[in-house]
């Protein structure tokens, strides 16, 4: 494939000054990422050590009750379970060995510690470690902390994959790791190109057995595909392994400097490389120039959610033609993030943290085109004459890589099209 | 440490959250953590708010545990306040704030806001979302609402609408409609849609409507104790309870008993020979208390079903619900667990679920149909159109809904007949259903659709003794509309147990549907 790129801009948002902000935070907890973890890792289940508000957020943040008897539950903490710490966790015990008994299908466990949990110190790690000695070798049991307290949103997924990183066996194999819980199909894909390019093996964490495990070490070559993964990063790196930066894999472009990175790192050539992926870039570049026409010369606001905001503001400003006002990140890695930060033209509001109310003034005032956010804004932002995109769409689709390129861009212009197609004058 | 699933109910902050979004000019600071905003989009999702609900959240974090969490609720309090300028607040904490006790209420005092800041005290560990609600409602009545003149008129004040409450804001127009066909003012319509200032004026109504005791009965006792207002005590659901109703209000009121039922067709409509086959379908409820028990009354003496089981996930309805139970000849089931739900509905093998969102799934998993008939809620209980279950359009309104998951009338001996029909056959389901819910019937081994019959009889898991169905039996059930095909595999494994017939032949089933028939 002969075109290049658009330039890389002359300054980039990798010095801006961050906005960094602190008040009401309009997010969900890392305990959401049970939701698409417990699909992905099929001998998993998530037991949340929490209070009803954790089971009625589980549930709400599901959207639907699809699963008879799905592998997450929450143990809820009782009055009686606050008053001393030996009986909560016996407790636990009581509560795990009933429901390994009832669900034999089940090889790992993850205790995931809660608001509550953390706050009257109930020690999962501990608990972990003895039913691990129990249970083995049938069942693994880990802890995470996906509370409020600790993680939003997607840092639930990283908690629970840095938890799984120190326990995988010692290697000294020269593999690669893709990193981060995607869709089957997008992984397969992801899978399938390096393979084309004559790379492997490759692994993948999480992987969806616990069979599927393998090592890790020096040798172990490491790509992120989500932004939210810095606590597995570091988790990695203390393991030896090599982690390979580069932008992360959203749109044709990112996708493609994604790959390249690897493939440099293992030996590929050039020509070998643009035979594999000449075609799916072609077709990805001509998928997004038709998904983005609608939103071509607009406008976008990103309220944080889930981390995604800088690699998807690159995406968006730089292939579909958009101009970012403002990008909020719950939380922003420098080192991790400074791939796309660096294509991100200056210019953009880059924050961090949030205070909800402030960041709405701001918007209002922007009137931005589109205004990447959560459910919990959305409809209120709508009725309000904005357009909005729901955030958590973007971390619920396949998205990654070539072939999601125009869904991705059509994500985002789908609620742009359907404002100019309604004929509601009457409404609201 | 109870292992939970799924839950019927929120936590009770949850519950002040539906008082505080359906008030207006009303604000709750809320003592949360990070995370705990997930509950706005309950709102503005599932009843499609078109505003957030108004509650701030001081979103503390582990960082701030170490030092002081006390301030962090002042200043977000203080920043509301000077944001939105409500008439009143509402303040407390939610599970993990409770925790940490920075006694929310003593700060809101402390900080000498213009206007009232109620507290609530709300325990997370023990009580739920209902609770919740009914006792933020009646924080709010005791300090905002106090005794004063009565109207010149006969007024009534409607009490119990919350936000994402099941069809509260159609009910509120009907049973507006019904008082005003005795000549009865409405006063105040709280908490949802009210004012602080509106709950001030509640004293001067002659008497309350309970609408929903779920959330509004705590509030209902005081007022009848402190401002002298009578409350009702039937809910207006189904044709018998709105008769009833209407004579109970012109009991309260001094006023005739009229009622304009010239819109009213459900009795009719139930009459008509197309329901005969709605005759002894045997239906299991399940819901909040108040629900159930104004369902029970339409499902057998409205509709003609045969209720075979009832129960309720709110504890506080449990003694009302058990004593009706047992006029209905049933066990009634208190449980907030799923599980035991869906246990119970197995057992029962009803033709009908009338039930929540949960047991829509519970029946889609058993192809059992369901209709809804109580929260917790989902978006599809927000329809656009008015669908109120309070009075008589109300007792339109159920009759349309619990028809429609059934097969109809002269379809049902259609398929029969024509089971054998290559698109008539019975697992085409309802044609006026898009599609139906692929059937996972209890312990039933799908025949091949082929001439070829399994060699090798099919094991029943009836009781200790081995009941095997006959190669021909098996294949005789399968001629038995779906519908019916689970009872009818349950009663005739049911029979042969009874008489320690190990082989179930075709005339055993049949011996069996003869001793069953009704």
């Amino acid at each position: 494939m002969t075109e290049q790129f658009t330039p890389p801009p002359a300054r980039g948002c990798a010095n801006t000054p961050v906005l960094k902000e602190r008040g009401q935070h309009e997010v969900f907890c890392g305990l959401t990422g049970i939701i698409w973890l417990h699909r992905k890792m099929q001998d998993a289940f998530f037991l949340v050590v929490g209070s009803r508000t954790c089971a009625h957020l589980l549930q709400s943040a599901a959207g639907v009750m699809i699963f008879a008897e799905p592998r997450f539950a929450t143990a809820i903490l009782e009055e009686t379970d606050l008053a001393g710490m030996a009986d909560a966790q016996q407790e636990l015990d009581r509560v795990v060995s009933e429901l390994l008994a009832r669900r034999p299908d089940i090889k790992q466990l993850f205790l995931v510690g809660s608001c509550p949990s953390e706050v009257i110190k109930l020690d999962l790690a501990k608990a972990a470690e003895r039913m691990s000695a129990q249970f083995a070798p049938n069942v693994r049991v880990l802890s995470y902390s996906g509370s409020g307290i600790e993680t939003t949103f997607t840092q639930g997924e990283d908690a629970c994959l840095a938890a799984m990183v120190p326990v995988l066996p010692q290697t000294e194999a020269r593999e690669l790791l893709l990193v981060g819980a995607l869709p089957d199909v997008v992984e397969e894909q992801a899978v399938g190109l390096l393979e084309a390019m004559g790379i492997g093996p490759i692994r993948v964490l999480p992987a969806s057995h616990i069979n599927d495990e393998y090592g890790i070490g020096s040798n172990t070559f490491y790509a992120l595909t989500q932004p939210f993964l810095t606590d597995t990063h570091e988790a990695l790196q203390r393991r030896g392994a090599q982690h390979i930066a580069a932008p992360f894999p959203f749109g044709e472009e990112g996708t493609t400097q994604w790959l390249r990175a690897i493939a440099d790192q293992f030996g590929v050539s050039e020509a070998k490389f643009a035979e594999v992926t000449d075609a799916p870039r072609a077709r990805a570049r001509k998928a997004v120039a038709q998904a983005s026409e609608a939103i071509k010369g607009k406008s976008v606001f990103f309220f944080p959610d889930s981390q995604l905001e800088i690699p998807l503001a690159r995406f968006l400003t730089r292939e579909c033609g958009m101009e970012a006002v403002e990008v909020g990140a719950p939380f922003i890695h420098k080192a991790v993030m400074s791939s796309d930060l660096n294509l991100l033209s200056e210019g953009p509001v880059i924050a961090e943290g949030q205070d909800v109310d402030k960041q709405l003034d701001r918007c209002r005032a922007a009137r931005p085109d589109l205004t990447v956010c959560g459910l919990g804004l959305a409809n209120p932002l709508e009725a309000e004459g904005l357009t909005t995109k729901w955030a958590i769409e973007l971390v619920f689709t396949p998205v990654h890589f070539y072939e999601q390129a125009g869904d991705l861009a059509g994500l985002f212009s789908r609620p742009v099209r359907r404002r100019d197609l309604l004929k509601l004058e009457a409404a609201e | 440490m109870k292992l939970t699933v799924w839950t019927y109910e929120g936590p009770p902050h949850v519950g002040a959250m539906r008082v505080a979004t359906g008030m207006k000019d009303m604000h709750y600071v809320l003592h949360a953590p990070q995370g705990d905003t997930y509950a706005d989009l309950l709102f503005t999702m599932i009843e499609r708010r078109n505003h957030r609900p108004p509650v701030t959240y001081t979103t503390f974090q582990a960082r701030d545990l170490g030092a002081d969490t006390a301030y962090l609720f002042k200043d977000a309090a203080i920043a509301a306040y000077e944001r939105f300028k409500p008439e009143a607040m509402i303040v407390g904490a939610s599970c993990t704030a409770e925790l940490i006790q920075d006694d929310p209420g003593g700060l809101a005092e402390t900080l000498g806001l213009p206007i009232p800041a109620i507290p609530l005290e709300l325990p997370s560990y023990q009580r739920k979302e209902n609770f919740g609600a009914d006792e933020t409602f009646f924080q709010i009545v005791r300090v905002l609402a106090k005794p004063m003149e009565k109207t010149a008129r006969i007024t009534a004040n409607l009490i119990g609408p919350t936000g994402l409450g099941f069809r509260h804001r159609d009910d509120i127009v009907e049973v507006t409609g019904l008082l005003m066909d005795m000549g009865i003012e409405v006063n105040v319509v709280a908490p949802m849609p009210a004012s602080p200032s509106d709950i001030a004026k509640m004293g001067q109504a002659h008497f309350n409507v309970l609408m929903y005791p779920e959330t509004a009965e705590t509030a209902a006792r005081y007022m009848e104790r402190e401002l002298g207002q009578p409350y009702t005590k039937v809910v207006p659901i189904g044709v018998g309870a709105t008769r009833d109703f209407v004579k109970e209000v012109a009991e309260i009121a001094g006023v005739e008993p009229v009622m304009d039922d010239s819109r009213l067709r459900m009795p009719w409509y139930s009459a008509s020979v197309d329901s005969t086959y709605l005759t002894g379908k045997r239906v299991f409820l399940f819901g909040d208390g108040t629900h159930v028990a104004a369902c029970a009354r339409i499902a057998r003496d409205e509709m003609g079903f045969e209720v075979v089981g009832m129960g309720c996930y709110n504890r506080e309805q449990a003694r009302m619900l058990r004593s009706l139970a047992k006029d209905y000849g049933v066990e009634a089931l208190i449980t907030d667990d799923y599980l035991e739900v869906e246990r119970r509905i197995e057992e029962l093998a009803p033709e009908m679920i009338l039930g929540t969102q949960m047991e829509r799934h519970i029946g889609k998993r058993l192809g059992i149909p369901c209709a809804v008939i109580s929260a917790p809620v989902h978006v599809q209980d927000f329809p656009a159109r008015y669908s109120p279950q309070m009075g008589i359009e109300g007792a339109n309104v159920i009759f349309d809904t619990w028809v429609h998951p059934l097969v109809m009338g002269l379809e049902e001996h259609l398929l029969t007949m024509f089971r054998e029909d290559f698109e008539f056959h019975d697992d085409a389901g309802a044609s006026h259903h898009g599609h139906k819910a692929k059937l996972r019937e209890m312990g039933i081994r799908e025949l091949p659709d082929s001439e070829t019959v399994t060699p090798e009889p099919v094991q029943a898991s009836t009781g200790p003794v081995e009941i095997v169905w006959l190669p021909a039996a098996e294949k005789e059930l399968k001629k038995i509309p779906f519908f019916v095909r689970g009872k009818a595999r349950r009663n005739t494994e049911t029979f042969a147990f009874e008489r320690g017939v190990q082989e179930i032949s075709v005339d055993t089933l049949y011996e069996a549907k003869a001793h069953y028939a009704r």
